[in-house]
């Protein structure tokens, strides 16, 4: 019976929350100009929603991305370019909603630590095959011992 | 009873993890059979007592025992059987007991199948390996003990996340971690060897298998992983480039690296500090992905454990691990003397390629996801990596990738000509350029993505072919006889093809629609009528759910009848969206049922996702085709002895 009653609670409980967040983006949100929307798709893909774990506006379901949406469309209808919407973004919720980093300051540490590392992997994978190729120019290097081959073909003719 | 009995295992296997972790390495400094000898049975009955503890805790949530802390919290009597068994690794402690089952299943294979290796080298790989046993089970008895009691058994317990109810991401963990742990076979065997101050041919010959084992897991574990994603998030994304994603991808890169790497040291005793040390990085990853996942030191959506004390004692553990091989290595690394020698214009040239772009993507996801933490600490900023950052400063590295991948998968080894590689390419090329053009052309957007992904794709399938044809130089009688791992490896780089035209046109083509729907009026989207016809409430076993029945039609005929689902749990009070997807080989039209709107009618997502399943087909034909080359080992043994044998016949040195 307690169980019951509890069960029936948690019920109502669960439709009264259920109301609460409205799930992504909604069809009252969407402008009438289909190009104006898409563009406010685009801006929505690099704002995280600051309250979640990693979505951004557009997927998630929380208040506060759904604000940000209807922000984003209405800057745009108020005629501001993309990047003017995301810099009047960026004014008020802070770096944190951005997920592509702005490419400035310490910043650029992590833009350009890709194509660096792979210059210098290049270079020392270049100076590595250059040596290797040289070593066959050398001395001939001693095989295996005939202890060690005898072993290696004792395992292999297993 | 049975719980205590669980328990008492789990702190013997500790017990004797610490005894396999001294005593055989001691007996192969100082050379003491009996000593080494220790390992074997040490290790399986490390195996053994883990194993009881694991199915203690199995029966403790099969027959809902609240008495114990964890089942309490994490079950429900309501909760379907599957996902009471599910649930014992469907949080922190139970996931942690299921890691250290694995390790321990790993290394009881060493020991047992592990008779052939040299008795020094197996007696130091198990005590390697019983060193991380002992740091976990440590770990695990100390601040994540699964076997804590309640003093008052509550009723019942307060169930669990309704998005892990769900077979996808029920056996993602298991198959995650045979993967990250399997990489713990090839760091034992990489610090074992640096303790011998030897790497050869016969050593990579033992380190492969286990790579490869570990990196088809770890394959399929991601692709379960992605595939969840698309169809319970709700809106059929496949990649999020979340942290937790992120842990698990470095590993696969690294070890798709190591894989490659250690086929050099094999044929050719080439690059192996090299190799050590990815085998050294694959697993530090490993336990990276496990600090970053347990920690909660970056939150992201599917962690579910954040606990500071955990997260130093993990973090502990890793700087021990990786911090003292890596110091050995130091001390080490000079000692491995390479043999083999080859021209710039070579398979070993073309296999260190693959290496640096892997390894460097590695480093890119890695920055990228440590990014937000480091800026914290050390400039003060507050702020987001991702998806936008990885798209650009990842997708480089996949494009040149894929364009050399071919070209070097044909090259010989040694000294190769580029005239000779290239020419039978062309046709390959050719076509994989008209069928780039032909997706560019028919996909509405004229996108540059699908023409990229698409070509780059159908290089890599038609790559592969060609390469097997030439391998049975052109004979059809042949090309069933060519050897697995021939198969293998050109079954996994056409996999890589298949998940590459599948990214490219889900990405480029993709079409969403958001309305409004009233019950039987129908709408249009990309040419489907859809109409949804009613909605119903269902009561499932834990949940109660807004069931949509909706049907698609396209030119007058009915195309699928399909259930789009809004379901709320109440123990949680969670709702979660249960999309509708039909499937076809060219795409899926996928359905999402939303809130009822005030003026009548319910909110109605609709997506049109073309080739949305090549991605996961993709990823499963990679991993069939490290199972066949897998399956190939005794095969390459004797070809090696062979080769051997042939060489020592010439009594002169190979070059």
């Amino acid at each position: 019976m307690l169980r019951k009653t509890f069960f029936a609670l948690a019920l109502m409980l669960s439709a009264l929350l259920s109301i609460g967040p409205a799930l992504a983006v909604q069809p009252d949100e969407i402008l009438k100009d289909p190009a104006l929307e898409a563009r406010a798709r685009e801006i929505s893909k690099v704002l995280r929603c600051p309250v979640c774990q990693g979505e951004n506006i557009d997927d998630s379901n929380a208040e506060v991305s759904r604000d940000l949406r209807l922000l984003v469309r209405e800057r745009l209808q108020a005629g501001d370019t993309n990047s003017q919407v995301i810099d009047y973004i960026t004014a008020r919720y802070g770096e944190y909603v951005l997920f592509e980093p702005e490419k400035r300051g310490a910043n650029l540490l992590l833009w350009y630590l890709g194509p660096g590392a792979l210059i210098v992997a290049l270079i020392g994978g270049f100076f590595y095959v250059r040596s290797r190729r040289a070593a066959s120019e050398g001395p001939a290097q001693p095989d295996l011992s005939e202890d060690e081959r005898k072993r290696l073909n004792e395992l292999m003719g297993e | 009873m049975i719980n205590e009995l669980g328990h008492f295992a789990l702190i013997l296997a500790f017990a004797v993890a610490i005894v396999q972790a001294i005593v055989p390495i001691v007996g192969a400094q100082k050379g003491w059979r009996g000593w080494m000898a220790v390992g074997e049975p040490a290790a399986t009955a490390q195996f053994l007592l883990i194993a009881v503890s694991f199915a203690a805790l199995t029966h403790a949530f099969v027959v809902s025992d609240f008495s114990l802390k964890l089942v309490w919290a994490n079950s429900h009597t309501d909760k379907p059987m599957l996902y009471k068994i599910t649930g014992v690794w469907g949080n922190h402690e139970g996931s942690m007991l299921l890691w250290v089952l694995i390790l321990s299943l790993f290394g009881a294979a060493a020991a047992v199948f592990g008779g052939a290796l040299p008795p020094r080298l197996r007696a130091r790989v198990l005590s390697v390996q019983a060193w991380i046993g002992v740091a976990f089970l440590g770990f695990i008895i100390f601040t994540s003990n699964p076997f804590l009691r309640l003093a008052e058994p509550p009723f019942n317990g307060e169930g669990m996340n309704p998005l892990l109810q769900d077979p996808g991401l029920a056996f993602h963990p298991p198959f995650l971690y045979l993967g990250y742990v399997g990489l713990s076979m090839s760091f034992s065997f990489a610090v074992a060897a640096l303790i011998e101050g030897r790497v050869d041919a016969t050593w990579a010959r033992w380190v492969r298998p286990w790579t490869l084992a570990a990196w088809i897991f770890l394959t399929i574990g991601i692709a379960l992983g992605s595939w969840w994603a698309y169809y319970e998030l709700g809106w059929g994304g496949f990649w999020f480039w979340d942290p937790v994603e992120n842990a698990s991808f470095m590993p696969w890169l690294l070890a798709a690296a190591l894989l490659h790497s250690a086929i050099v040291v094999e044929k050719r005793e080439a690059l192996k500090s090299w190799t050590i040390l990815l085998s050294i990085m694959a697993f530090g990853f490993s336990l990276i992905g496990t600090f970053i996942v347990r920690s909660g030191v970056i939150t992201s959506v599917h962690s579910f454990a954040s606990d500071p004390q955990r997260g130093i004692f993990i973090l502990g553990i890793l700087a021990l691990f990786v911090g003292g091989a890596l110091t050995l290595y130091a001390f080490r690394a000079t000692s491995m003397q390479a043999k083999g020698v080859f021209s710039m214009l070579s398979r070993e040239t073309a296999l260190v390629i693959n290496n640096i772009l892997l390894a460097v993507a590695a480093l890119v996801v890695f920055v990228g996801t440590v990014w937000p933490l480091v800026a914290e600490m050390f400039f003060g900023r507050k702020l987001s990596v991702g998806a936008p950052f990885f798209d650009q400063a990842f997708t480089p590295f996949m494009v040149i990738l894929a364009l050399i991948l071919p070209i070097g998968a044909m090259m010989p080894w040694k000294r190769a000509r580029l005239g000779r590689v290239v020419k039978p390419l062309i046709p390959a090329f050719v076509l994989a350029l008209a069928v780039g053009g032909l997706a560019w052309a028919v996909e509405s957007g004229n996108s540059l993505l699908a023409l990229v992904a698409v070509f780059l794709g159908s290089w890599l399938v038609f790559g592969a072919m060609t390469e097997l044809w030439q391998r049975s130089a052109r004979n059809f009688g042949r090309l069933k006889r060519l050897p697995r791992a021939d198969w293998g490896k050109a079954t996994a780089h056409a996999g890589l093809g298949v998940t590459f035209i599948g990214i490219g046109l889900l990405t480029a083509g993709q079409i969403e629609d958001i309305r409004v729907a009233k019950i039987g009026e129908p709408f249009t989207v990309d040419g489907y009528q859809i109409t949804l016809q009613k909605v119903e409430q269902v009561k499932g076993p834990n949940y109660t759910s807004s069931t949509g029945t909706m049907t698609v039609e396209k030119d007058g005929k009915l195309i699928g009848t399909m259930h789009p689902e809004k379901r709320v749990y109440p123990v949680q009070r969670m709702p979660t969206t249960e999309a509708a997807i039909h499937t076809t080989p060219l795409g899926d039209i996928y359905l999402v049922l939303g809130d009822p709107q005030d003026q009548g009618g319910y909110a109605v997502r609709t997506y049109i996702k073309p080739f949305a399943d090549w991605i996961w087909a993709g990823a499963i034909i990679m991993a069939l085709g490290g199972l066949l080359s897998l399956s190939d080992r005794r095969y390459r043994v004797a070809a090696g002895a062979r080769k051997s044998r042939a060489a020592s016949a010439q009594a002169s040195p190979a070059e």
